[in-house]
């Protein structure tokens, strides 16, 4: 209780507290989003507007190929559903505490509380959020859908996620981020803290598609264990005020192995500040960092960081980022190695499509534009499995107007 | 089918063809020699439209339209194709999704990526860590689903190995329906082809027509394609350097 205690002054205290990187938000500008549940037990029963919207996240109301559903809306959990109970355990965090009450073990132990004042703001308002746990030994066939949607003007959205893949569990996650048509102003504020432990693997899908007044600061902490595989897909491409993100894995198990691509455009308007950090705490530990970014007029930062602290640990980073219209392109690469045996590699390159790329397509028969989109198409493809279709045409659609627009 | 007429090309303000003259009939196959360096290469380039070769003079006329100033995606529309020599490494484009969008789904180009054994390269991006021979193979595909009807070919035996160098040249023939073996049939129907060529070896598949050696930018000389070779593999280039008496 004590502890407790100290953790809210500390909190308290980091209210004042700016993030390392991004655009600073004044949280009293935003009202508290609003915990009032609007229960969709039904989710085809939303309106055609709403079920697009989250179609575009990658959340099919149908549910169909899903293995379980959670949608929150502003605070406030308004669906929450399980197909495949035996494999898969899905429900609010708040209702996590009282089914099991040692999921207080893993709440605020890989994020801070007083990291920033974002964080500040999500500890002291006890966000609820999702839970999902992967009981050892079980592989759900199918991904566990999420949404966190933001319904209101002016609010400031806290959500706090737990994500466990016991012992040999497999799990597919794939979560959209939006907003509801029509809300221009917001702020999203996002704690994730994921266990992957010994050999279990977390695929984990992220999708977001704000609107181009929304702030957004998810902190993410994941934590992998001996033989444990994380692999994390982040798109974002549609306009949005700012996102800040630095998420970090800590490999601390032997073979522990980490992937995340990271695939963004920044439009006129947008900055993105998009960074991903690996520990390499364990021996033969492995790391990919891909950040795919095309600026159309927007700003683009890829921070990736490799921490070596173990013999035989692997890493590389790729940043690569197009500039098509304008705007800006920084790449950060970070590499670190605290003892002797180790590799850590980067690969960083900014700039615009070589023509020698445009035109070599072009002499096969393809014009300007098309071969821009095809150049861009290829860019921004890392192999994402398991996506909607819906979802799939929503990307092409971009891509093609990204080709349009830059030449 | 093609003309060209005292072409003058510069690259980065330096004078890399000078006054070229050259002809292909339709149906012709007609072969470029030359020493490194004469600008056999940076001709093709020109022909296909590539930026970067600047044309300050003299003009191309290509199926009686004058091209010089054509964008390299209108040469490909009337037919024109091309297989360079260092194609850029295409990251993230898969060969099987460009063979789609060239042969617009009309041409099959399975049996002929089976037979050239590049059915394994489908998934992969396009040049990213292909060999030589790979490289030559995959373009050989793309220009068969793109199905041109004059084509650049720039060294296609470069970088091959001797077993695959017969099969290589034999697509080639087939591409250019060289198997048609009336004269006149193969002006209307066949296909016409521009090689350049070091070795002369891609000669052994296909039947040339006339040949043309360029040395420093320049046109020098222009024949029969083997009797050329013959006289260039026994004395060099340095003969036709001094000659330059048979300048078309």
């Amino acid at each position: 209780m004590q502890a407790d205690e100290d953790m809210r002054k500390k909190a308290e205290a980091a209210l004042k507290k700016n993030a390392a990187y991004g655009e600073d938000f004044d949280l009293n500008e935003y009202g508290l989003a609003s915990e009032e549940e609007e229960r969709a037990d039904d989710l085809e029963e939303l309106s055609e507007e709403d079920q697009r919207t989250l179609l575009n996240v990658g959340f099919t109301p149908s549910e169909d190929n899903r293995s379980g559903s959670f949608l929150m809306l502003n605070n406030a959990v308004t669906h929450s559903s399980l197909r495949d109970d035996d494999v898969v355990e899905l429900m609010s965090l708040r209702d996590a505490m009282k089914v099991h009450d040692w999921v207080k073990d893993y709440s605020w132990k890989l994020v801070e509380p007083d990291k920033d004042k974002y964080t500040a703001m999500s500890y002291l308002q006890d966000a609820n959020g999702y839970f999902i746990r992967a009981p050892a030994g079980k592989k759900s066939k199918m991904p566990v859908q999420t949404c966190l949607l933001i319904g209101s003007k002016q609010v400031s959205q806290t959500v706090h996620n737990i994500v466990i893949v016991e012992e040999g569990a497999e799990l597919d996650v794939i979560t959209g981020c939006s907003t509801k048509h029509g809300i221009e102003k917001g702020l999203h504020l996002g704690i994730s803290e994921m266990y992957v432990k010994k050999g279990a693997t977390l695929n984990f899908t992220m999708i977001h598609n704000w609107g181009e007044e929304i702030g957004v600061r998810p902190r993410t902490v994941v934590h992998v264990e001996e033989g444990g595989t994380y692999i994390s897909n982040y798109v974002t491409l549609k306009p949005v005020k700012s996102v800040q993100a630095y998420p970090t894995v800590i490999l601390d198990g032997k073979g522990a192995f980490a992937r995340l691509n990271t695939i963004a455009v920044a439009h006129p308007g947008s900055e993105l500040d998009l960074g991903s950090k690996v520990v390499f705490n364990a021996e033969d530990t492995k790391a990919e960092l891909i950040s795919r970014t095309i600026t159309t007029g927007g700003k683009a930062i890829a921070r990736g960081e490799m921490i070596g602290n173990a013999n035989n640990a692997k890493g590389h980073l790729e940043c690569h980022g197009l500039v098509l219209g304008g705007g800006m392109q920084r790449a950060i690469p970070i590499l670190e190695a605290n003892v002797e045996d180790i590799e850590l590699s980067h690969e960083a390159a900014v700039g615009r499509i070589a023509r020698e790329q445009i035109e070599y397509l072009m002499a096969r028969g393809l014009t300007e534009e098309d071969a821009v989109g095809m150049i861009v198409r290829g860019f921004l493809d890392v192999g994402i499995q398991g996506i909607p279709d819906e979802l799939k045409a929503d990307i092409d659609a971009t891509i093609a107007k990204i080709g349009e627009n830059a030449i | 089918m093609l003309e060209i007429n005292n072409l003058t090309v510069e690259i980065g303000g330096r004078r890399i063809l000078k006054g070229v003259d050259l002809n292909v009939e339709a149906g012709y196959t007609n072969v470029l020699f030359g020493p490194n360096g004469a600008g056999k290469s940076a001709l093709l380039m020109t022909l296909m439209g590539f930026s970067g070769y600047n044309v300050v003079e003299g003009e191309i006329i290509f199926k009686g339209e004058d091209i010089t100033h054509m964008s390299v995606y209108e040469r490909a529309q009337m037919g024109m194709g091309i297989m360079t020599q260092r194609p850029p490494n295409m990251s993230g484009v898969k060969l099987y999704d460009l063979l789609n969008v060239i042969s617009k789904d009309m041409k099959d180009t399975e049996a002929l990526a089976e037979t050239i054994d590049m059915v394994r390269f489908y998934d992969r991006d396009v040049n990213v860590g292909f060999s030589g021979g790979e490289i030559k193979r995959s373009e050989l595909l793309q220009l068969s689903a793109q199905n041109p009807d004059f084509l650049l070919l720039d060294e296609p035996e470069s970088g091959v190995d001797l077993v695959s160098i017969e099969q290589l040249g034999k697509t080639i023939n087939g591409l250019l329906q060289k198997d048609c073996k009336c004269a006149g049939d193969r002006c209307k129907h066949g296909k016409s082809a521009l090689v350049i060529t070091h070795t002369g070896q891609v000669l052994d598949y296909i039947e040339a027509d006339r040949g043309y050696i360029l040395c420093n930018g320049t046109v020098m000389c222009s024949g029969n394609p083997r009797e050329m070779l013959t006289e260039i593999k026994e004395q060099g280039y340095e003969e036709c350097i001094k000659c330059k008496l048979m300048k078309i």
